[in-house]
């Protein structure tokens, strides 16, 4: 690894404003499982690490509400054995244990998780051109070896996926991502935290430089009566998913109530169409339904060679998914 | 191209590069003082400052599980951890697992099953299955399998391996 500075940071507010002074040479370092990754691969270089684990941010606390606060500092797999997480939010649980290995879970924190960095081959490769790693010296990926690529939301700049698998069930969930910065603390929708790469593919998500993340709120609606999350990858454990579907029906008897649907491995963030899930509203769990809404999720995807399998995968994890959380009793 | 400021900006960073520093780490319950520098990785601390080379460098990207050790108990990959990180935690590598001459339950179990052909990736192994059996979330077959996935095995011992966890897991519940 290369060199650099270590300090430890004891409060949230001295977590900020070092990182406020250090800016982009500055990151902060938790679980440090992908980020000491990148280092080595020289794809992150900070001159001045950051250590948060001192920070008062671990606990997993019911809110007013009746929801559940995840401290960012929370590991995954302290988050995803959490006996009411298990209870109330049992996708939760299921998305983070179908990721990783039990060995990086308990070093991971749920504010890393959604903070990791994509696996594209050509990101990690800085032999190669990538737009992410390097603005502007164009894309590997579109016309090179693309397999676990995106389908939608692509840009001619970049056709990276989001890595995680608790982000889509925390999107599915509508949960919401709490941050401190210099000017306050704010609160960002799931579903508005992680960007689409357009022109600046190098920008994962809208956390500014000077922000930390503090914990997630999961809202009191879990889901936990019919819920899947399915992962489909190229070996059964530990490795990352070509396509994966959290699926959480709401349902009245045979009647679907309210539906909530996000797609992982498919977009530079965790894939969701409110108005396509709205067309399962009172409707009966039948797989003429549900595939329906599948082709509308994947209306306008666009394959790249390698990962073109992933339109009509993905479409049939959809199917396969509602099925399963419709008949879970 | 940088300007003359920028140039000495950088030198004078070059020059103050962060010093190592001094720091405590407890492993295998003994108090170990080691000057390092930010950038050691829990497992060069161990293999090349304290001569403890069980612990094994596979990938050195926390793909294989070589690597696994207990801190505080739960089973962590040494390599995607910096050493300074681990201060005042209590730091279980292979050599720490035997009482004196008693082999661990899971060493032992390993042996009589074979579980293993090169063994490089043993100590890993059963610094993870021990992990496993402690955090008590493995209840099948598969719950093993799945639970252990984070090692790898590239001479497939995997069939002895589990059987190995499954007297080992018997025998250390029972105790």
């Amino acid at each position: 690894m290369h060199s650099f500075s270590y300090s430890r940071a004891e409060e949230i507010a001295s977590a900020v404003s070092k990182k406020a002074v250090g800016q982009q040479a500055a990151k902060f370092i938790a679980g440090g499982t992908n980020l000491l990754d990148l280092m080595k691969a020289k794809v992150e270089l900070p001159q001045q690490l950051i250590d948060i684990n001192p920070l008062p941010l671990k606990s997993i606390e019911a809110t007013e509400n009746g929801g559940l606060r995840l401290g960012a500092l929370a590991t995954n797999a302290d988050t995803a054995y959490h006996e009411q997480v298990q209870q109330q939010y049992p996708l939760i649980s299921q998305a983070i244990l179908a990721g990783a290995s039990a060995q990086l879970r308990n070093m991971a924190t749920d504010g890393g998780n959604i903070l990791q960095r994509t696996r594209c081959y050509y990101f990690y490769d800085t032999a190669t051109p990538c737009n992410k790693r390097e603005p502007g010296t164009g894309c590997s990926a579109i016309n090179g070896f693309n397999r676990i690529h995106a389908i939608l939301g692509t840009s001619e700049h970049c056709i990276a996926t989001h890595p995680s698998d608790m982000a889509v069930a925390l999107a599915a969930l509508e949960a919401t991502v709490n941050v401190t910065g210099t000017n306050g603390e704010r609160s960002i929708p799931m579903l508005a935290f992680h960007r689409l790469p357009g022109s600046t593919p190098h920008l994962d998500n809208n956390l500014q430089p000077d922000e930390i993340i503090t914990s997630l709120d999961l809202p009191p609606q879990g889901f936990a009566q019919h819920y899947t999350y399915l992962k489909i990858r190229d070996r059964e454990s530990y490795a990352f998913a070509l396509v994966s579907v959290a699926a959480a029906l709401d349902m009245d008897g045979d009647t679907i109530r309210e539906a909530r649907l996000a797609l992982g491995g498919v977009a530079h963030k965790p894939w969701r169409l409110p108005e396509a899930e709205a067309m399962l509203n009172g409707k009966t769990p039948t797989k003429e339904n549900f595939g329906a809404v599948a082709t509308a999720y994947l209306d306008g995807a666009q394959g790249y060679g390698d990962n073109t399998f992933k339109i009509e995968l993905a479409k049939r994890a959809i199917v396969r998914a509602l099925l399963q959380a419709s008949s879970k009793k | 191209m940088m300007n003359k400021s920028e140039i000495k900006t950088q030198e004078k960073q070059a020059a103050s590069l962060p010093a190592k520093q001094w720091l405590t780490l407890n492993i295998n319950g003994t108090e170990k003082k080691l000057e390092l520098a930010p950038w050691t990785s829990l497992l060069d601390a161990l293999r090349e400052y304290l001569g403890l080379t069980g612990t094994k460098k596979g990938c050195d990207h926390g793909q294989c599980g070589a690597c696994t050790v207990l801190v505080n108990g739960k089973r962590i990959n040494s390599c995607l951890t910096l050493a300074v990180m681990q201060e005042n935690k209590e730091i279980t590598t292979i050599e720490g697992l035997a009482q004196g001459n008693a082999l661990h339950p899971m060493q032992t179990a390993f042996i009589e099953h074979d579980a293993f052909q090169c063994g490089y990736c043993t100590p890993g192994q059963i610094c993870s299955a021990v992990g496993l059996v402690n955090e008590g979330k493995a209840h099948t077959d598969d719950d093993i399998r799945e639970l252990m996935s984070g090692n790898i095995c590239r001479c497939g011992a995997y069939p002895n391996i589990l059987e190995a966890i499954k007297q080992a897991k018997g025998e250390m519940n029972n105790a």
